[in-house]
């Protein structure tokens, strides 16, 4: 039961209609809010009160797997969920003017870069104020909802890009993937593709997060760090990207490609390797040809820490404090292993604990790739960087179109991308 | 009304005022949330220095002009105002012109120019998303089609899309396309307004159709054509999806107007930097109110003469 004198619960209600009469809904914020405006009225039926939770899945409607899963959960917490779904790139804003106005939802699910943003705004609780157990969360994927020593929420799951491969052109090239074991083998390898006439490798450089997301692999296996984009590493890991492009073993068109067309162009079946993630799993098997999966090589050798995708649950800041108890129930609900195993099936993510990821791997041995690959995967506000990130991803992702279209060398390119980064994180 | 209202007591006419006002408060409430208190907030956030967390607290301090002094030494600032002039003028240019001949050529009134005319208001009607995406599929370098009908004739592929020095192009390309029909229509709508007996006069007088056209319509037409240019310049200053759709500002800013870079410095970065966003877009409104002043002026000066 949501404490509160009913005196204020009768003039909460007494606003609540005001407000619906006048139809001022959108425009009226009341700080007081406390999350759920409507929580005052007509919710006391329910015995617990109503929970607001917010999603970036609005693919899934009542009817769906996740939906129902989250009604569950809040029928074990003894409340009533409501629940919102919004596409991922609206939420961060939503969020952030949900704060603003005083009515955040009770439990927030966001992308796991975001989390820093929300958590340097002020919007979110730490595991220390909401009692949230992450002991048994995967450090690595942890750690992109870590700033500053503290943790600001648990990562429902996780997915990360790994390299898409086509049986047959490959076979008819002549190439052994398994060969493929640092960036020098994989160049061997799309140049015998090229060779045989067929094209070589897509992935995404646009300019957006997206094509920093995709070209990090690459980034990371090469040894550099993002705190130093002009490092011999980093620049070599642009001029191996723009080097496939000049020789046509990557098309031209990459530099405008999100992760969706890149996947198309690999799904015409002419391209021999497509960088992508988790979640093309499900349309890997709608192309008509045989494919494989791959690890990202690193550059000598080794698997190469591509991101972590995949979101947070968190619970945002409520000036009605007694309301967490409830959140942290809901929360650990959608988490706990045995839910975990559901959750992470219904979004096609890998789970972030180790006893899930095995039963994952047991109910679809094709997962075992990616569960390697989650492992070795990184955050990528991780290494504390949290809210900087984002001033080095657009710089980065400026340089790579600019080394990608030929407009600037890969050296020039990263220098001029690390003065700007420097300046902004300052 | 004004002369009952004259014979009317004061008292009656005081109530008169007030229902007078009554009648004005829906549009006077319409323009005051919808018109000044966006601007005003919009004005505000850029000259504030907002970071998430003070956006969320709403303890922004004051910044004066920091956040247009940010936004003009940006290295994005140059390219994207010159960006911005071309776009416009080029784009502007082309559309009259070609919206013009169009307008011409159907006013002749010949069998089935009304189903032609009507065909051609295709690219206004379709929402902008889908166009842009198709010319973004046309003009893809790897498999559109423009790069196949190009290699029909023998000329080589050309990166639209993705090279620095092809992708504003192709963005200006797709707004011309879009924007012919607008300046089509109102031109049209200009053209049946000129008598034709003023043809009819020139014709005897033994004026060509060159001299027809330059000498009749173009003058008769200048009112019209002003404010299709207006408008035209207005709407193309802060044309916005096309852009993004097709290029999102890329390769690395070359396609980047005023318009796309205010909305990726607000919206496209997972850290939203509100203030520089919203004094870009403050600029953006400047320089459409310039325009819409000196339309004013010429028009008021035309009235006089």
């Amino acid at each position: 039961m949501r404490p509160g004198s009913s005196g204020r619960r009768v003039a909460g209600m007494g606003a609540a209609v005001l407000v619906a009469a006048t139809g001022l809904a959108a425009c009226s914020s009341q700080p007081d809010g406390a999350g759920a405006p409507s929580a005052g009225a007509g919710q006391s039926a329910a015995g617990g009160g109503t929970y607001t939770i917010w999603d970036p899945y609005p693919q899934y409607d009542k009817s769906s797997d996740w939906v129902k899963l989250l009604d569950t959960c809040g029928t074990q917490a003894g409340v009533t969920v409501e629940r919102t779904g919004y596409d991922t790139t609206d939420l961060t804003n939503k969020a952030l003017l949900a704060a603003q106005q005083g009515n955040s939802p009770d439990v927030l699910i966001v992308d796991n870069p975001v989390v820093s943003t929300l958590a340097e705004a002020g919007v979110l609780t730490t595991t220390e104020e909401n009692k949230l157990d992450v002991t048994s969360i995967a450090p690595n994927l942890l750690a992109a909802g870590q700033l500053g020593g503290k943790t600001y929420g648990i990562p429902i799951g996780a997915n990360t890009l790994a390299l898409y491969y086509n049986k047959e052109v490959l076979k008819k090239a002549g190439v052994d993937a398994d060969s493929v074991k640092d960036w020098a083998s994989l160049t061997a390898a799309l140049e015998k593709v090229k060779a045989a006439g067929k094209k070589g490798i897509t992935f995404s450089a646009i300019g957006t997060e997206e094509g920093s997301f995709q070209f990090l692999p690459w980034f990371w296996g090469s040894g550099a760090n993002l705190t130093k984009l002009d490092s011999p590493e980093g620049v070599a890991s642009v001029a191996l990207w723009a080097d496939w492009l000049k020789k046509g073993y990557a098309p031209n068109s990459v530099i405008n490609n999100t992760q969706t067309t890149s996947w198309q162009e690999f799904a015409t079946g002419d391209f021999a390797f497509g960088e992508n993630g988790t979640w093309q799993l499900a349309n890997a098997k709608k192309t008509g040809f045989d494919y494989g999966i791959i690890p990202i090589p690193a550059k000598d050798g080794g698997t190469a820490p591509a991101p972590t995708g995949g979101e947070f649950v968190s619970i945002p800041v409520q000036s009605d404090t007694a309301r967490y108890a409830t959140s942290q129930k809901l929360v650990s609900c959608l988490t706990s292993t045995d839910n975990s195993l559901t959750t992470t099936t219904t979004l096609s993510y890998i789970a972030p604990t180790e006893a899930v990821q095995t039963k994952q791997v047991e109910q679809n041995a094709e997962l075992k790739v990616w569960v390697e690959a989650v492992k070795a995967a990184k955050g990528r506000t991780s290494d504390n960087l949290g809210t900087k990130y984002p001033k080095i991803s657009e710089p980065m992702w400026g340089a790579v179109q600019a080394a990608l279209s030929g407009s600037t060398a890969p050296q020039e390119a990263m220098a001029a991308a690390q003065s700007t980064a420097a300046s902004a994180t300052q | 009304m004004s002369m009952s209202r004259a014979t009317r007591t004061p008292a009656r006419t005081r109530s008169g005022q007030w229902a007078a006002w009554a009648f004005l408060a829906p549009v006077v409430l319409y323009l005051l949330i919808f018109y000044a208190y966006p601007l005003y907030r919009n004005v505000e956030l850029s000259l504030r220095n907002y970071t998430v967390r003070s956006f969320v607290q709403g303890d922004a301090p004051f910044a004066g002009f920091a956040n247009y002094a940010k936004v003009f030494a940006d290295a994005t600032f140059a390219p994207a105002l010159w960006h911005t002039i071309v776009f416009t003028v080029v784009s502007l240019a082309f559309q009259f012109t070609i919206g013009l001949a169009l307008a011409v050529f159907f006013s002749r009134n010949f069998r089935l120019s009304a189903t032609l005319r009507a065909l051609f208001l295709v690219p206004w009607l379709l929402p902008l998303i889908v166009s842009a995406s198709t010319w973004s599929w046309m003009l893809n370098s790897e498999s559109g089609v423009v790069n196949a009908a190009l290699s029909w004739v023998g000329a080589g592929p050309v990166n639209w899309l993705t090279s620095p020095d092809w992708s504003l192009w192709s963005v200006i390309i797709a707004n011309i396309w879009i924007g012919i029909p607008f300046n089509l229509v109102v031109l049209y709508s200009g053209l049946q307004a000129i008598p034709s007996a003023v043809y009819e006069a020139a014709a005897l007088d033994g004026a060509g159709p060159w001299q027809r056209f330059w000498r009749v319509t173009f003058p008769l037409l200048r009112p019209v054509s002003a404010i299709t240019l207006l408008l035209g310049l207005v709407y193309t200053l802060k044309v916005f999806d096309i852009i993004w759709i097709m290029t999102k500002g890329g390769p690395s800013d070359a396609s980047t107007t005023l318009a796309t870079w205010s909305y990726r410095l607000g919206f496209g970065n997972l850290l939203p930097s509100f203030g520089p966003g919203a004094a870009v877009g403050n600029l953006l409104i400047v320089m459409a109110l310039v325009f819409g002043l000196v339309y004013i002026r010429v028009q008021r000066r035309q009235a006089a003469a």
